[in-house]
């Protein structure tokens, strides 16, 4: 267990690494940064002095070993853009892109794996048939369009949920921003965490079928039912405890593009999380700021996965293979 | 006579197709008496697990028991509303499946499928119902049941594993076993002391046993009676010794001279030519008439029924009736 920890725990260092590498790659080849940072007036002589001062002159092995080495300790330099430094600027946006990840992820899932399982077990039926029919549409339309959709009917049409931002929010200790406590803040969530947990919950969804399709016609199944245990046994303590294994898979990697790709949600709603602040980023060529996404990014990635593989772990005994070979 | 255990009469068991409906089972009859074992042997595809899974109620969809009845002590469980077939299963019919190694959920410990399957029939609590399952686990001659008990069934071996299927189908002590091929998927070595096993833990409780296999040797060994099946109907059925000994029908014949004897020396087993009819091209009459050497006329224009020999004895061959008339004259 410990060892197989420790191995997982290498594979992400050397995956945090190779980001790194490709997030310090981005400051040599997104153009000259001394250029962005002064202005026309500046001499030769002056840009030569403060690029030696910070330290563009030194080899490559050193710059990105600082780099690294900053990066580690969450200095990621000064925004150009905002003059901020960049760890701030994301720590002030990042809850609110966790507090929107997080909610439409457990709505994927929950209703992915519910959805799933009725329309596994109640197949041809009318309400299986359809809902089947909408996960289409879930899956092919293209997210903005579902939230432009969404905005559409239920803020401009019906005027029941606003359309954009994050209502009132409030401090949790020091800089957790969060719109969870108050009624506006719960009522901006609505639309963008569907709008972001659609395509996640119609894809949990279809795999949930499909596997629990799958298990129902297993050899154990069969067995469980001729040992007249309940349908209710059959159904959820044994088909689905054998159908979440893949599912538990999926559903964590994810949850990883949830936040990843929660830069569209939040432009079409504007959503003033770190997707939002990434856009904009890119816009003006905000060199360190998009180095930080991407570490973050690649930072949710592999804790996710790791949970997953700590999961897997704790769902399937016969991957604890230690005892096992012990005993034989 | 007294009222057997299970009682099959004329069992018919068809699957709807696009092209037409399949007869997979054609008037089937049989007895089960209290504590005998009946071997029920045929080629695949002869109907012999579809049987099992008429009588437990777990015909996989499209199929369907489309006549005849099943009775239980006198009472017809072929009829019987989901809810109440599902408190027959694992109850009074227990079941064992061919193949240990996908019968066992893996991600649940041997303890916790026994105490559940337990639990769902008798009241019991929690502790005693775990002193029952390592009894159980102890009878099915698994060592140190205690301790083991508590393992996941991929620590087992296949031997094992069956053993622990055998317990969790004998777990509510049920009046009659339906073992599937229990020894198919085993080795060779451990298939002796699986069917010991199930034969003393179901004598032990007097329980009845219909053994499905294609296995002769087994049947000669274990079962009372054998029942033969071919293309869905029971060609002869009788006491072991009788059917292996003087099969009177020709598929019978032909089935046990296709297998080897230590004291003759034969160069060539005999085998029966042709094979079996699939189930849309049955042909008209008794089944086997295209591949008998005995066939006569009436084999190609009425289908025979079971015919009374004595001795427990039936065959459903036109030869014996022939001979009756015969006789009568």
């Amino acid at each position: 267990m410990l060892a197989f920890i420790l191995r997982r725990l290498v594979q992400s260092v050397i995956v945090m690494l190779t980001v790194a590498l490709v997030a310090f790659a981005l400051f040599r080849f997104v153009g000259d940064p001394i250029a962005s940072m002064v202005g026309q007036e500046t001499t030769l002589a002056e840009r030569a002095e403060i690029r030696q001062a910070l330290g563009l002159n030194d080899p490559f092995p050193v710059q990105f070993w600082t780099f690294l080495s900053r990066a580690v300790q969450g200095d990621f330099g000064i925004s150009y853009r905002l003059q901020q430094p960049v760890m701030e600027l994301i720590l002030s946006r990042l809850p609110a892109t966790l507090e929107l990840a997080l909610i439409s992820g457990i709505m994927a899932f929950l209703f992915g794996v519910g959805f799933g399982v009725y329309t596994a077990l109640r197949r041809g039926n009318w309400l299986s048939g359809s809902i089947m029919t909408v996960s289409l549409i879930g899956v092919s339309l293209p997210t903005f369009l579902i939230g432009v959709l969404l905005i559409w009917v239920f803020a401009v049409e019906l005027q029941w949920l606003p359309s954009f931002g994050r209502g009132e929010t409030v401090y949790i200790g020091d800089w957790w921003r969060t719109g969870l406590l108050t009624p506006s803040g719960r009522a901006s969530l609505i639309l963008p965490a569907i709008t972001l947990g659609l395509y996640q919950m119609t894809l949990i969804m279809r795999l949930v079928r499909a596997e629990m399709l799958e298990v129902l016609r297993t050899d154990y199944i069969k067995f469980a039912r001729a040992r007249g245990l309940s349908n209710r046994a059959v159904h959820f303590g044994h088909a689905l405890k054998n159908t979440l294994v893949p599912v538990i898979t999926i559903t964590g990697l994810q949850m990883g593009s949830i936040i990843a790709f929660s830069i569209i949600t939040e432009t079409v709603f504007q959503w003033p999380g770190v997707g939002a602040l990434f856009i904009n980023s890119v816009r003006f060529v905000d060199v360190p700021v998009m180095a930080a996404y991407l570490m973050l990014i690649a930072l949710v990635f592999v804790v996710i996965n790791l949970v997953v593989d700590l999961l897997y772990y704790a769902v399937d005994p016969r991957l604890r293979v230690d005892r096992a070979s012990a005993r034989s | 006579m007294p009222t057997p255990l299970l009682s099959v009469r004329d069992l018919v068991v068809e699957f709807p197709t696009r092209r037409g409906t399949l007869r997979a089972l054609d008037h089937v009859s049989f007895d089960i008496a209290e504590g005998e074992v009946l071997g029920m042997v045929g080629e695949s595809g002869a109907g012999k697990s579809l049987t099992g899974a008429a009588i437990i109620g777990l015909l996989e969809a499209p199929g369907r028991i489309a006549g005849g009845e099943v009775r239980l002590k006198g009472e017809r469980i072929d009829n019987l509303s989901p809810e109440k077939m599902r408190r027959v299963r694992g109850r009074r019919i227990g079941m064992v499946f061919q193949d240990p190694l996908t019968s066992l959920n893996p991600l649940y410990t041997v303890a916790e499928q026994l105490i559940e399957t337990i639990r769902t029939h008798l009241d019991l609590s929690e502790k005693d119902a775990r002193k029952r399952a390592v009894g159980l686990l102890d009878r099915v001659g698994i060592p140190a049941a205690a301790r083991r008990i508590d393992d996941y069934p991929h620590h087992f071996s296949g031997g094992m594993r069956q053993r622990v299927v055998i317990a969790l189908a004998l777990a509510a002590e049920p009046e009659l076993v339906i073992a599937d091929e229990p020894t198919t998927a085993l080795d060779v070595s451990v298939q002796a002391q699986i069917i010991d096993v199930l034969k003393e833990a179901c004598i032990e409780r007097g329980a009845s046993v219909m053994l499905i296999t294609h296995d002769m040797g087994v049947i000669a060994e274990t079962a009372d009676r054998v029942a033969v099946l071919y293309a869905g109907r029971v060609a002869e059925i009788g006491p072991v010794r009788d059917v292996i000994q003087a099969a009177e029908h020709p598929y019978t014949s032909g089935l046990m001279g296709a297998i080897p004897t230590l004291t003759q020396t034969a160069d060539r087993l005999t085998q029966i030519p042709g094979s079996m009819p699939r189930l849309n091209a049955i042909p008209q009459g008794c089944a086997f008439n295209p591949r008998c050497k005995h066939v006569f006329d009436r084999c190609r224009r009425d289908r025979p029924e079971l015919i009374a020999r004595g001795g427990g004895r039936h065959v459903a061959c036109w030869l014996f009736d022939r001979e009756m008339e015969k006789a009568d004259v």
